[in-house]
Parts: structure tokens; sequence; C-alpha cells
């Protein structure tokens, strides 16, 4: 007997009630806090389209976890205040409940619901134009126009990025510039071991796997400066491979790639020929 | 065979000599034979090589195949001297084999340092054996936070950084694995389904050696330059590696032995051992999700095994499984592990969904709430966790049209999880909670796995994930679910077991210090961390962006404490166990499963009578007597 | 002994290992990183002479291992560690000493000198930009300062060669040497871009891979 002053069936509408109450006015709350307050400052940043697009899809996210979150949290809490034991004297055992075939029925339905609408937004997404993920050799999630996108081939090695350009004369180039407002392919690959190319501000990731060409599109907005970082742990400098970047006016791209063709000039007389995977010596042991 | 009729059973051997007792199969005999073996393999290694991998041998200053054949013959050696060989090899000669209870004949501490066929003995020498590994891997977590302090000044060499990255992540995912199941699954899974003993127990007894003699493997990478490859040991990098990355391939090998045949050993034990009345819809929920987790083992390890020997391979006889130029794929390796290593994280978490179920309806006086969706939660996440590996390589370039696919499956794994939730909310749902120690650690659990699951969401979403993959907030995501779900599990399945396991009480005042002082420390430690993750921070760099210094220098302050947290709880133990004895009552917690209705200390033969039972464990608020139905002899004598 | 006392005597040997093993640790590997080396300041500014060697001294951990070494101006006072401390926000001219043969580079980018006053090193009393790419046998590169140095190898069939360190000028070598102009205080890492570590994969294991061997720091102060 749980001797609380109600019968037992009245108590628990009483609680159920309470729970559902206090969650919703919890969620009534903090959702909007969440997704109006945090939202706009969910990372990586509005640097480019792809990057404005994974800002959205965190804040969905945020916004179908937070009421999750409470209603988890609020629960128990309630649980914790409603149904501690305050008679330990009594040695009493609680309701000899095993289940209830309904809650169960409605738990399974909504948490499919909402595991496949998340699902399904977060593919739809993606399928856009990659997200700024790296797909592969073969992309399917292509951007309009990815024809006459701006080819860039990242190249990692143990431990630097360098740059290639191949409408450029095959110029590689150790700094990055990128011009605002244009589509950019980005050729990921490396020349020795698994490294990641993350471009955070621009929403750009894929990782450069040696012989493999993993091709990420992204769109950039406005000029701004972004960090690129190995994201892949290559060896013992990993946590030191980075360097900065910038998205500048086209103009000031096409005078700033002009100059580094001249300036790298030597080095490209010596470059084996633009290709989109490398397999440079030793591939084994070395002598 | 001689060894074995000059420690004769019987009670002689308790007044023989201490010197007389160490001669014979046991862990000195063991590490002695276990060196020679180093030695004996380190040699025909250097003796069969030919002339091209003798030069490399002579100019990297190292030969992979005699360390490999060292590591190899030394475990082996290791084994045959704690006794593992004399079955086989009493069988071979066609000779009477001792049954396996004679095999325990030690008593006192010496049982625990020899091959044991009692399952209470291997369970207690796996609480230590892993608790050793896990402190371990602990001291290197609190290297790793303290280089973290600064982006500028380095307190430990960058090479030694990685390999203590390695090897935390290593001792945790390796050794841990057996964590639950290695103490616990042993010690509980028999007596809960009403069996004297394992269907196996010398392999019971081997698959703890081969997690202490993989343990020392790995430590013994530092004295061949460590390995730079984080415990992923992704290839082509690890093919660059000096020798230490042999170590740290002999290591998961033998882990991955170990968990097979853990797994194996269990799913048999339930399948055929269990007691009359014990059928499935009776089984404790522990039990259940140690039939899942095994399952997983005995599929998963497998590929770890057959991928590390590639590795080894590639590093030894001049294959090229990994090396993309000489025909290798550079994708085989991450994908094969994920394989191995997406099963390997629902290991660890399936059991501490098991323990917080088993323990909720004692401290809520109300049976498990839910059972069968229980018991499908548990079987849903164990299948379905072989089905999204992928989504640790959404960036890779691998499959990326099969991406949509994995998102989904990933997605849906949270289905099965919130099962577990669900009868979990539905077990304190007006019961007459108490708040004893066990039962905070239970709650945690619920708390830090909420998050740990609600960021697994973000990294199920590709989008989100771009940002997210390889970063501080992959990090944060694993450390909640894992450390905030099963450690805090494991110390409530300690605080409310180890009166029974041991006969003596742990100190409740200390252990409400313990977790209050580890759960506000460990949130303080990993929250910060989705921020730093989501601030552009990738993993395992020993050098970040500067503005990123004052968050990692609150991490670290508060891992500072968490391991303080942690060596209270070593204060704990010890005092109460080895100094203050305070002996337990028989079943301090009330609980009604069988275990507690059993004497402590629980008998050799666990049970005078084989219980039958009429009912699940769970009979709280119901007109049942407690099990076993039939009452073992010895109670009350 | 009583019970008791026979335990707290256990406890205490085992505290009392764990905490030794502790110390060795974190004493002996974790801690245990090659020293420095300061610029000599001499009324041209600053100056820095490193050597590069196809193995290492016959008493070092790793004999057969090729490595980077400080020195002095005529090869002499050889010291082996690869943290490098140089003025604040100077001109630092550094001389290297080459002694090895050539691997050949991974990237041939790194054939161009960069980053250095001019964008030139003066290789065997010569200015120059690059070399032949299967020419170099190390580098020496700060990519956080966008420096990169190709070295040139000495041929494989030279007349007295040198075997392992340490060295002398007698012995066939090339001498490159350059300008940098350092930044702010600051911590930087350099390494070498030649796969030169014979016997790993790919030629960077080992040595590449390791602080003290062909890689270090860079400390502005």
């Amino acid at each position: 007997m749980s001797g609380y002053g109600r019968t037992q069936d009245a108590s628990s509408r009483h609680d159920a009630r309470n729970v559902t109450l206090l969650w919703l006015l919890a969620s009534a709350i903090m959702t909007p806090i969440v997704v109006f307050v945090f939202g706009p400052h969910l990372p990586p940043g509005h640097g480019s389209n792809e990057a404005a697009g994974q800002v959205m899809d965190n804040t969905v996210l945020l916004a179908t976890a937070t009421p999750i979150a409470l209603g988890v949290l609020v629960f128990i809490a309630y649980s914790l205040w409603a149904f501690r034991e305050r008679e330990p004297h009594l040695q009493a055992d609680g309701a000899a409940l095993r289940g209830n075939s309904s809650v169960q029925f409605w738990w399974i339905v909504a948490t499919t619901t909402v595991a496949l609408s998340l699902s399904g937004y977060g593919i739809t997404r993606l399928l856009e134009t990659g997200a700024g993920g790296g797909q592969g050799p073969e992309p399917i999630a292509l951007p309009p126009h990815a024809s006459s996108a701006l080819q860039v081939q990242v190249i990692a090695q143990q431990w630097q990025f360098t740059y290639r350009w191949p409408s450029f004369g095959g110029v590689e180039t150790r700094e990055i510039e990128l011009p605002a407002h244009t589509l950019i392919e980005f050729n990921v690959t490396s020349l020795d071991v698994i490294h990641s190319f993350w471009a955070y501000q621009l929403g750009v990731k894929a990782d450069a796997n040696p012989g493999i060409n993993n091709i990420a599109y992204v769109t950039t907005r406005g000029p701004l400066a972004f960090e690129v970082r190995c994201a892949e742990l290559c060896g013992v400098w990993h946590g030191y491979m980075y360097n900065g970047g910038q998205v500048v006016p086209r103009a000031a791209f096409a005078s700033w790639i002009a100059r580094e063709r001249l300036r790298y000039a030597p080095a490209t007389r010596n470059l084996t020929p633009y290709s989109k995977t490398y397999f440079p010596e030793p591939q084994r042991r070395a002598g | 065979m001689s060894a074995a009729a000059a420690t004769s059973p019987g009670p002689m051997s308790a007044r023989a000599p201490l010197w007389r007792r160490l001669i014979g199969f046991n862990l000195l005999t063991g590490i002695a034979l276990g060196v020679g073996g180093w030695f004996l393999g380190h040699w025909i290694g250097s003796e069969i090589h030919g002339e091209s991998l003798a030069y490399f041998a002579e100019t990297a200053g190292e030969n992979d195949i005699a360390i490999m054949l060292g590591y190899l013959l030394g475990v082996i050696g290791f084994l045959i001297g704690l006794g593992f060989a004399v079955y086989p090899v009493q069988r071979l000669l066609g000779r009477q084999p001792t049954l396996a209870e004679r095999e325990s004949h030690e008593h006192g501490l010496l049982r625990y340092f020899s091959l044991s066929t009692d399952h209470k003995v291997v369970a207690k020498q796996y609480m230590v054996g892993v608790g050793f590994f896990f402190f371990i891997g602990g001291l290197n977590a609190m290297a790793i936070r303290t280089e973290l302090l600064q982006p500028n000044t380095h307190v430990f060499g960058a090479n030694q950084y990685l390999t203590l990255v390695g090897m935390h992540g290593s001792m945790m995912m390796g050794i841990f694995t057996s964590g639950v199941l290695g103490p616990f699954a042993n010690w509980l899974v028999p007596i809960m389904i009403g069996s004297r003993r394992m269907a196996f127990p010398r392999i019971e007894s081997l698959t703890f050696w081969l997690l202490m003699a993989a343990g020392v493997v790995l430590i013994t990478t530092i004295f061949f330059g460590g390995f730079q490859t984080g415990w992923t040991g992704y290839q082509p990098l690890g093919d660059q590696g000096t020798a230490g990355y042999d170590a740290y391939i002999g290591f998961f090998a033998l882990v991955g032995i170990s968990m097979t045949l853990l797994g194996f050993n269990l799913i048999v034990t339930i399948v055929t051992m269990r007691a009359p009345g014990m059928i499935w819809s009776r089984l404790p929920i522990f039990v259940w999700s140690v039939l899942a987790t095994a399952g997983l083992m005995v599929l998963a390890a497998p590929t770890l095994i057959a991928t590390l020997l590639m590795a080894a391979m590639d590093r030894t006889v001049q294959t090229a499984f990994f090396i993309p130029g000489q025909g290798g794929s550079p994708y085989l390796f991450q994908n094969l592990f994920w394989v191995f290593g997406h099963p390997e994280v629902y290991v660890l978490a399936l059991p501490g969904f098991g323990i917080v179920l088993e323990l909720l309806p004692v401290f809520t006086r109300k049976p498990l709430w839910g059972y069968r969706l229980a018991v499908a939660g548990m079987l849903g996440v164990g299948i379905l966790s072989f089905f999204v590996w992928q989504h640790h390589l959404f960036v890779s370039g691998l499959n990326a049209d099969l991406r949509p696919f994995f998102s989904l499956s990933t997605e849906l794994i949270s289905i099965p999880t919130g099962f577990i939730y669900l009868c979990a909310l539905g077990t304190l749902w007006r019961g007459r909670i108490r708040f004893t120690v066990p039962m905070l650690f239970c709650l945690a659990w619920a708390f830090n796995f909420l998050w740990g699951g609600v960021s697994g969401i973000f990294l199920s979403d590709v989008p989100s994930d771009v940002t997210t993959h390889g970063s501080f907030f992959v990090m944060a995501h694993f450390h909640y679910t894992i450390m905030g779900g099963l450690i805090f599990a494991f110390f409530a399945a300690i605080y409310y077991w180890v009166p029974k396991m041991y006969g003596y009480k742990l100190s409740e005042r200390l252990g409400k210090w313990h977790f209050w002082i580890m759960f506000l420390a460990f949130n303080s430690t990993f929250a910060p961390l989705f921020a730093l993750g989501f601030l552009g921070m990738p993993r395992r760099v020993v050098t970040y962006a500067t503005n990123l210094q004052g968050l990692n220098d609150w991490v670290s302050a508060s891992a500072y404490v968490l391991g303080l947290s942690l060596l209270l709880f070593l204060a704990n133990a010890v005092w109460s166990l080895v100094f203050k004895r305070e002996p337990a009552a028989r079943n301090p917690w009330q609980s009604k499963s069988i275990e507690w209705q059993l004497p402590t200390p629980v008998p050799l033969h666990d049970f005078e009578q084989l219980p039958v039972f009429d009912g699940d464990p769970y009979p709280y608020g119901e007109e049942r007597a407690p099990l076993p139905a039939v009452a073992p002899a010895g109670e009350g004598a | 002994m009583s019970g008791y006392a026979k335990r707290a005597v256990g406890t205490a040997i085992v505290t009392a290992a764990v905490v030794a093993a502790v110390v060795l640790y974190v004493a002996l590997y974790l801690t245990n990183v090659p020293g420095s080396v300061a610029a000599t300041s001499t009324r041209a500014g600053a100056q820095l002479y490193l050597a590069t060697v196809p193995e290492a001294e016959r008493s070092d951990p790793h004999p057969t291992w090729v490595s980077f070494y400080a020195v002095n101006a005529t090869a002499g006072d050889w010291r082996h560690v690869t943290t490098y401390e140089v003025p604040a926000n100077s001109l630092v001219r550094m001389t290297i000493y080459q002694f090895d043969s050539p691997s050949g580079l991974r990237n041939p980018f790194i054939s161009q000198v960069a980053g250095t006053v001019g964008g030139v090193m003066t290789l065997d009393g010569k200015v120059t930009r690059a070399i032949p790419p299967e020419a170099a046998s190390h580098a020496f590169a700060i990519p956080q300062l966008g420096i990169s140095v190709p070295l040139e190898g000495v041929e494989e069939e030279a007349k007295n060669a040198c075997e392992h360190a340490p060295c002398s000028l007698a012995n066939a070598h090339r001498t490159i040497s350059f300008v940098i102009h350092t930044p702010g205080k600051g911590l930087y890492r350099w390494q070498c871009f030649v796969p030169c570590a014979a016997g790993f994969i790919q030629g960077f294991g080992g040595p590449m891979q390791t602080v003290g061997y062909m890689g270090g720091f860079l400390k502005v102060v």
C-alpha cells in the first residue's frame, strides 16, 4: 500500500498530468531559446553556402533534441521527487507495474517517427550539394553547374597541405586563396597516409586518402579568412598541420594566382604532370 | 603430469612452505616461461629472414619479424607456465584428464595468481586486473590533459604524446570491453541462471590471462618507440611506424582472441546451462544484455584479428594490403576496422544498459517495467550495431552513395536505445526510490547517456558530421556514452555487488563523496568538449588555436578532479576491503534476485542444490517468495 | 606480524611500487626529449650551424638512423639536439653541412626554396632557387613560417663520404646557407620533407617521425 492519501489510479493520472505539463512548459521555454539564441551561432558559421546549410541542419537537430532531452530529464526529476521513499521503516514495495502496451506502442511510434524524419531531412540536405563533405571520386550530390566549378587540388602530405591549380598551369602553392561567390570543386588526395582537409569556416571536410581523389564542393560567399586543419591523425606533427586561407574578391584572386605562378615557376618546372592521384616513390620500405 | 602431482590437492598444500607452493603452474612460472618465449621467438625471427629484410632491419634498427615472433612465443610460454597446456596435453597423451574442479587446488591468495576454474575467482581476478589497466589508462589521460594545458609549450615529447593518446584509447577500448563482462558476467551469469559454473571453466580463465598478457604487451610499446596511430591503428600510417606498432598489433590480437572466447563461453553457458524453470522470459535482464554483448563479441572480434594479421604481414613479410602504390587499398583498413569497431562500442554500452535495468527494480521496489521491450531493445541494438559502421567514414569518400543508408541505420539505432530508456523511466514511475550509492550511479547513467545519445543524433546527420567528424565533439560524444554510461554503471555494479562478492561493505559515506565529485567533475570535463569540437579543434592534436586555451584549461582542471574522485574510490576500496573488512549482511539491499539469497561468502559450488525457478527475479509488490524455490542448504547455518 | 600489519605493509609496498613506476614512466620516457641549442650571436647577427648525416653516432640509441645535428662553424662540437633557440624579429643566418646521399623528393614542389630572405639559398657558394628533385637528400622546413629549403645530396660514389656522425669538413659534403627572418616570440616546429628514413615503409617512419632526428622545434625567444 502506498499510503499517499489518494487511490493508486488517481495518483497516477495526477502525476502523469504534472509531468506532461512540466515538460510542455520547459519545452516551450527552452526550445525557442535554443533555436533563436544559440541557433545563429551554431558552427560552422555562414562563410559558405554549405556552411550555412550545416548551421540550418544543426538548428533543426537542436530544436528536435531539446524537447526530447527535456522530456527524459523532467520525467526523471519529477519521479525522483514524487516517488522518493518517504517511509523507509515500512520496508514496503512499490506498485507492481510490469508494462503498459499503449504507452509502449505510442513510444515506439513517436521515436520511430522522429528518427525517420530526422534521417530523411539530413539525407535530403546531404544530397543537395554534398554539404561540404568529401564524396569520393564520383560524387552523386552535384551542385548546379558543377562542371564549370573552379578545381582546386588539395595535396595532403606529411605534414602540410599544398594546393595545385589545374586551370592555372598546374602550379602548386603553399597558400590558398579562393574567389568569392564561386563554386569550388576540391579534389583532395594524399601522397602518403590518410589525412583530412578541414576548412572550418567553409564547412568543408574531406579525407585525403593516398591514391584516391576525394571531391568536395563548396560555394563561397563574401570575403573571409578561413582556417585549414588536418582532421585525421597522420603522425607526429598532425596537430601542427594547419594553415590559413582567404576568400577574396574575384579580381584579387586573379592577380593573386598570377603572382603565385611567377613566384613558383621554378618548382612548377620540376612537378610531375597534374593528375587526380599520385603514387610517389618510395611506396615500400625506403632503401 | 609431474607438476600436477607435486602440488597435490588437499589440506597438506595449505601447510606446505610458501616457496614449495610457488613451484608449479602459476603466474610466476608463466612470467618466467613468457620471458623465455620472448627471447626464443626473437632469436628465431632474427635468423629466418631473407636478405632484403635483413638490410631493412639493419637500417631501420629493428626487426619486426623478430618482435612479433617474440610476442607470440612469449604469450604461448606465459600460458603454458600458467598451466593451460595441461589438459590438452593430457588428452593428447591419452591420460585420464583431471576434473576441472580438481585443477583449482590452490587456496588462499595464490588462487588469484594461477589458472582457476572457479568462476567467482576468475571474476575477482578480472576485477583487479581490469582495474589495474584502467588505472594506467586513466593516468595516461591525466598526462594528455596536462599536455593540453598550453598550446605552445610542450610538457612531453611530441612522439610520446601520441603514444599516450594511443595507450589511453587502447587500454580503455581493449581492456575495458571486458570490464563488465569480466568481473560481473563471470560472477553472476552462472548463479543467475542456476548453474554452478560456466560451460568452459578453463577457457574462462584463459580469457582473463590473455587479457593480462595483452596489457603487458601494450605497455612494452614504450620500449620500441611507441605507436603514432591512436587506438584505431589506421593504415598506412601504422605501416610506417617503428616496432611500437607491433606491440599495438599484439595487444589487440590478444584482446580479440580473449573477447571471442569470452563471448562463446557466455553464449554456450546461457543457452545450455539454465536450471529448470529458467525459461527465456524469466532470464534476468542483465543476463540478456550479456547474451547480446557476447553475440557482438563473437562476430566482431574475429574481423579485428584478421585485419591485424594483414597489418602484421604488411610490416613483416612485405605484403601490401594497405599500401596503395603497390595495389593495396587505403580504405581497406578503415573499413574493416570499423566493422569491428562499431559493434565494439556496443559491447561497451550494452552491459551498462543491463546493469542499470537490473538495479533499478531493487531500488525502486518495483518489477522491471516493460521486460519484453527491454529485451527487444538489447537485441535490437545488438543486431543494428552491425549495420552502422560506415558512419565513421562519412567524409572519407568511401561508398559515398551508401551514406544515406548508413545515416538512416545510425539514426534508427536510437529507437532500440529508446526502449531501454522507456523501461528505465517506467521502472521509476510510482516506485519507492531509495538513493543508495548504486542507485545514484544508475541515475547518473541515465543523465550522462542521454547527452551521449543526443550528440549521436548530430553525428548521424551527415551534413552536421562534416564539421564534427574527427573533432573534439566526437570525443565528447563517446566519453559521455562510454564513460558517462558504462563506467558509471560499472561503479553502480561495484557498490551493489561487492558486498556479496567479497563479503565486506564499501563505505557508503565515501561512496557518496566519490559519486558526487565524479559526477560533477565528469560533466565539467566533457561538456566543454562539445564546444571545443564545434569551435574547430581536431582530435589527437598536441597544439591548438590559442583562443581555445581557456576552455582546454577548464577541461584539464576538471579532469584532475575527476582523477581525484577515482583515487577516492580506490582509497574506499582498499580501506573497506583490505583493512576495515566490516562483514556485509547477506542481503543488504533487500534484493529479490537469486544471488542475494545465497549465503555470504558464496560457497565454492554456489548452490548445494540446483534451484528451480518459478518466476522472474522482479517479484516486487507481488505475493511471491523470492527465488529460489528450493532454499540452498547452509542458509543460516 | 598480525594480519592487519601484514596488509598494511603489503599495501604500502604496492603503493610505493606503483608510484615509483609512474615516476620512472614520466621521467625516463614521457619527458625524455632532446635538448636545445641557441644560435650563436656574432657581429654579423645570429648564426646557426646544423649538419645532416646518413647515420647517427655509434653511441646513439638509434645508431642507424639519419639525423640532424647542431654543430659549430667548422663542423665541430656535434650535439644531437633538434630544438634551436633564435632571437625574435631578427635575421638569422643558417648554415647546414649536408653529408648524406640523395633520396629524392616525394613532392617535387619542395625542390624550390621558399620563405628565406630573397627566396634563395647559397649552395656550395652558388645562389640557387631550386634543385633537381631527385638530388634532394634532406630538407629543412618550418611550415608555420612558410620556410622550406631543400638540401642537395652528395653523389653516391663520392670519395671520402661520411658514414656516420660525427663528420668533418674533410668528408664529402654540401654547404647550404640561407637567411630567415624570425617572427615574434613563440614555438614553431620544423621537419624534413624527404622520405629519407631508410628501412621504413614510404621512407617516413622512424627518424622522420621522431623528434630529435628529422624533426624538432624552433624556439623564438
